[in-house]
């Protein structure tokens, strides 16, 4: 399997804290890669250095070997990596369908003139259909048609990971999944995410603190620390590695 | 008679009603966990009583007083308070300052003191004083907006999961915190998502479902009930909140007094 996303010695550096500091790692095609780490070794920044949200300070990041880190976020997404957010940009006053439907590709660009035609109304049907089966995945199409700022928090979360698969991308990243969401959720959402890699080819790169659910889902396991990756490997070679129990697991309670 | 006593609540945003009559009752030396699917009204309940959701009917009775629709400040300065679960500090004050903020609630003569006491439970006010809150790591905000909250001096804390997003590690600190919060005397009202450890240190909880009671019970009674296993915690064994193999946490249940 060949990498689709490579990240090479990526540093970025808020004034004097170094919240990336010289962070390297592959995503090979088609696999579901877990990132973990304590709060604050960088996880987030990494994500926003990735998906043009941030420019890295140096080092580079590869899209499928084309360089990405001095594109911005809009074409990173066209271009098939496409992410979610710890805290969920929803639109409150458009409906939850709507916020879904505007994710659709080539739907922003079309002309009044267009929208008159029959294929355009064709087209909107899809969407609206493609729209609701992703809704039903995640229990909200019953609430299509409710304004999105009626949505719970962890329901945003839910209508966050739908916009993002309905642009249909090569590669997902999701930051936190199961924050928020409920234990019932959690275990179908586990299900959905594995179709989404054994049914559809989808890579998924995962930041979530939910341990269980990491090693349930991942092929892989990346581990940071410090703005580093401090191990990796396959959740069993991370579950027993030395310095992830130190950094991360702990062995005893530290509160900071 | 309970300190908190909130008696069938109704409420929403605007025209949107999410609450459909809950109840719900809080000692000081309880710890309550209310848990629920998405949606099921559980942060719009905290909201509600804290005041700061449209309320169509329901009463909420805190310390022998009828308090419903009281100011969140008037709130605050009678001993109930409340920490979102985002948006929880100031992010462009520094930590120190972000628990002066908290200490205006209280008169001038005992602002020091409180802070002091603040300080010995959260050591990391003393080590980052001059750290901007926006620049702190998730589990450190959270200590940081509990120490606001407890800089008031509560006698009943309404938290809004208080470890979603946070690492192992910082789960089981932000958790044992509560339990020695609550050693001294104080109430917390939590919602949460990783329901199994809430529920585990919780003296009790209460399942909401489709903004109305489903089912209250011990912690532990809860935690054992097959129903509430099958319904909302995700089955026996899941991806729930975290399995016991991977369990870092030193939580201990406190002693029921």
């Amino acid at each position: 399997m060949t990498a689709l996303l490579e990240v090479r010695d990526v540093v970025h550096a808020f004034g004097g804290l170094r919240a990336v500091d010289g962070a390297s790692l592959d995503v090979k095609a088609g696999s579901i890669t877990g990132l973990i780490g304590p709060n604050g070794a960088g996880k987030s920044t990494l994500f926003n250095c990735i998906s043009g949200f941030l420019k890295p300070q140096s080092g580079s990041v590869f899209l499928d070997g084309r360089r990405i880190d001095r594109t911005a976020p809009h074409q990173i997404a066209r271009s098939g990596l496409v992410r979610t957010f710890q805290t969920p940009h929803t639109l409150t006053r458009m409906t939850v369908l709507e916020n879904v439907a505007l994710a659709a590709p080539r739907n922003g660009g079309e002309r009044l003139a267009g929208a008159l035609t029959s294929t355009a109304r064709r087209r909107e049907r899809d969407v609206r259909a493609g729209a609701l089966e992703f809704l039903e995945l995640v229990g909200l199409d019953g609430h299509a048609d409710e304004l999105a700022g009626t949505l719970s928090g962890g329901q945003r979360k839910l209508l966050d990971l739908v916009r993002a698969l309905m642009v249909a991308p090569r590669i997902l990243l999701l930051d936190e999944p199961m924050a928020g969401v409920s234990p019932t959720l959690r275990v179908e959402l586990l299900e959905h995410i594995l179709a989404l890699r054994d049914r559809d080819g989808l890579t998924l790169l995962i930041v979530e603190h939910d341990l269980d659910f990491v090693m349930r889902a991942s092929d892989f396991v990346i581990v940071m620390n410090d703005g580093r990756v401090i191990a990796q490997g396959t959740p069993d070679e991370v579950r027993d590695d030395a310095r992830v129990i130190d950094a991360y697991l702990g062995t005893q309670i530290e509160v900071a | 008679m309970s300190l908190l006593e909130v008696d069938a609540l109704e409420a929403g945003y605007d025209d949107a009603q999410v609450l459909r009559g809950v109840s719900l009752k809080a000692d000081a030396n309880e710890i309550v966990a209310v848990i629920g699917p998405n949606g099921a009204g559980k942060s719009t309940m905290l909201k509600a009583i804290y005041s700061l959701v449209t309320r169509y009917s329901g009463s909420v009775r805190f310390a022998g007083e009828d308090v419903t629709g009281l100011r969140p400040d008037r709130l605050t300065r009678q001993g109930l308070n409340y920490v979102p679960q985002t948006d929880n500090v100031f992010p462009s004050l520094t930590v120190a300052e972000n628990v002066q903020v908290g200490a205006l609630a209280l008169p001038k003569g005992e602002r020091k003191d409180a802070i002091d006491q603040a300080r010995e439970l959260f050591p990391i006010l003393a080590e980052r004083p001059r750290q901007r809150a926006g620049t702190l790591s998730g589990g450190q905000r959270k200590l940081v907006a509990l120490a606001r909250a407890l800089v008031t001096r509560p006698e009943l804390l309404l938290l809004d999961e208080p470890s979603a997003g946070l690492s192992p590690q910082a789960m089981a600190a932000v958790f044992d915190k509560l339990v020695e919060i609550n050693s001294i005397g104080i109430g917390i009202v939590m919602v949460e998502q990783n329901a199994r450890r809430a529920l585990a240190l919780a003296h009790r909880g209460y399942v909401l479902d489709g903004g109305r009671n489903a089912i209250e019970g011990s912690g532990a009674a809860l935690l054992h009930d097959p129903h509430v296993l099958e319904l909302y915690l995700g089955g026996s064994r899941t991806t729930a909140s975290g399995s016991d193999s991977t369990s870092t946490s030193s939580v201990t249940k406190p002693e029921t007094t």
